[in-house]
């Protein structure tokens, strides 16, 4: 329940239009989301669970099916693999391996989209990726509060 | 809960991935996922209003402080474009009259007018690295893939994903779209590929002896059967002749306010409309692809003679 929530939350953040100097900013909300409860709760959320997140976001966004549902897959996947560790880390070096996560996902999907469609790719395609960083320690602050999760292993 | 190991997680993830690629590839290639989309999206749509909301809740306060003046001025701007709206159309309808009882006269079979639908943009932000916009008309309207889309100046671009409550439009600016055009001033055959940016088209495969000018309209031509023919597309804004490459450089830009437009007109168009009163099944999507290669395989013919 609380998870569905936050990512309802997510969904929301993602579709509210916003002005187009700030749309460049915008950080990948659900995938931060999803990051999140990845590792808070590792037994439920999965990567099952971020391809289907994914491919709710494909159908909002009016894209190709599958292609964020891959991405998140696979964010989801390295997530959980790596729980143990990320939740030990400092908040430092805990948004640091997101920002790389972020990364990662943004290049998949960035060469996916590349084979089936033409589009242009340049630098401001990478900003949501240090946004998400930066907003990576309060979200997970919020988040903990709000839902009273207890403390990951 | 029993704990997984690092293997069967990991063969899991190696199924999602094989999961993913067959969809895409299925979704691109074909519309067999169209259920599929039209059945999530019905769980989308709601979370799309509300997400509308605060801009019309700012709109809504926005209305309270307009003044009056500012009303009574466009209530006269208004006006005199209703008058002279209004005059036209009068010689409009005569013409009209006068070009059927002609039609009728050749025996030609009478033109079937298009059935025009506004449609309301939902202000959602989609992906902002493809041109694209959704409009409040689905599947319960009637709307199909490919249905070309106008707004009041010009062609807005085709519905590519039709949802129960909404649709996806594919703008022409769209980096992937390709508008087959004629310059209204010759008749001279050409393609419009969308860049990327919302204010600029690429006019690419015209040799260098090509009779177009800056200040040329560009009118969608009706190959590739998509867009109905005559209706304004782009204006030639720049014309670059570089002696080293085969084609023009030219660039144009839309009529049609693609990034301002609020309200569009969804058209079905006349020899379709027979077609969808019989079967309201969704057309198999085309491409934009393969109404490019027709257009250039047109254009090409046309060069030979």
């Amino acid at each position: 329940m609380r998870i569905a929530l936050s990512f309802i939350a997510a969904f929301l953040l993602m579709l509210v239009p916003l002005p187009d100097w700030a749309t460049t900013y915008r950080p990948d909300w659900v995938l931060l989301v999803l990051i999140y409860w990845c590792l808070a709760m590792p037994d439920r959320v999965g990567p099952v669970a971020g391809w289907m997140v994914g491919l709710l976001v494909d159908i909002t966004q009016a894209n190709l099916l599958g292609l964020n549902a891959l991405g998140m897959s696979l964010v989801g996947y390295l997530a959980n693999r790596f729980h143990y560790r990320l939740s030990m880390f400092p908040w430092l070096q805990q948004a640091v391996s997101v920002l790389l996560m972020l990364l990662l996902y943004r290049a998949l999907v960035g060469w996916i989209r590349g084979f089936f469609s033409t589009w242009n790719l340049d630098f401001t395609y990478w900003v949501p990726c240090l946004v998400g960083m930066l907003v990576w320690p309060l979200l997970h602050i919020i988040l903990q509060e709000l839902c009273r999760v207890p403390k990951t292993r | 809960m029993a704990r997984e190991t690092p293997s069967t997680s990991l063969f899991r993830f190696a199924l999602l991935v094989c999961i993913s690629v067959l969809v895409m590839i299925v979704d691109y290639r074909s519309h067999y996922l169209q259920h599929l989309r039209s059945a999530l999206a019905t769980v989308i749509t709601p979370l799309q209003v509300v997400a509308t909301l605060p801009n019309e809740i700012a709109e809504r306060v926005n209305i309270w402080f307009i003044s009056s003046e500012g009303l009574r001025e466009d209530h006269e701007a208004l006006r005199s474009e209703y008058v002279q709206l209004k005059s036209s159309l009068q010689t409009l309808e005569a013409l009209e009259r006068e070009n059927e009882a002609l039609r009728h006269l050749l025996d030609a079979a009478e033109k079937i007018k298009d059935k025009v639908l506004m449609a309301e943009l939902i202000e959602v932000s989609l992906d902002p690295y493809t041109h694209k916009i959704l409009v409040d008309r689905g599947l319960r309207d009637g709307t199909h893939v490919g249905q070309p889309v106008f707004d009041p100046t010009g062609v807005m671009g085709q519905v590519t994903q039709v949802m129960p409550f909404t649709s996806a439009v594919t703008l022409i600016t769209d980096p992937g779209h390709a508008t087959p055009v004629q310059v209204r001033r010759n008749g001279l055959r050409a393609v419009a590929f969308g860049t990327g940016n919302s204010d600029r088209l690429r006019i690419s495969y015209l040799s260098q002896i090509a009779d177009i000018r800056v200040g040329d309209v560009l009118v969608s031509s009706g190959l590739g059967g998509r867009f109905p023919t005559g209706y304004p597309v782009a204006t030639v804004i720049s014309v670059e002749n570089d002696p080293g490459e085969a084609f023009l450089h030219i660039e144009a830009e839309p009529t049609a306010k693609i990034d301002r437009s609020s309200q569009v007109l969804l058209v079905w168009r006349a020899e379709q409309q027979s077609q969808i009163a019989e079967e309201p099944t969704v057309e198999p999507y085309v491409g934009a692809e393969q109404e490019l290669q027709a257009a250039i395989l047109k254009e090409e013919a046309s060069r030979r003679q």
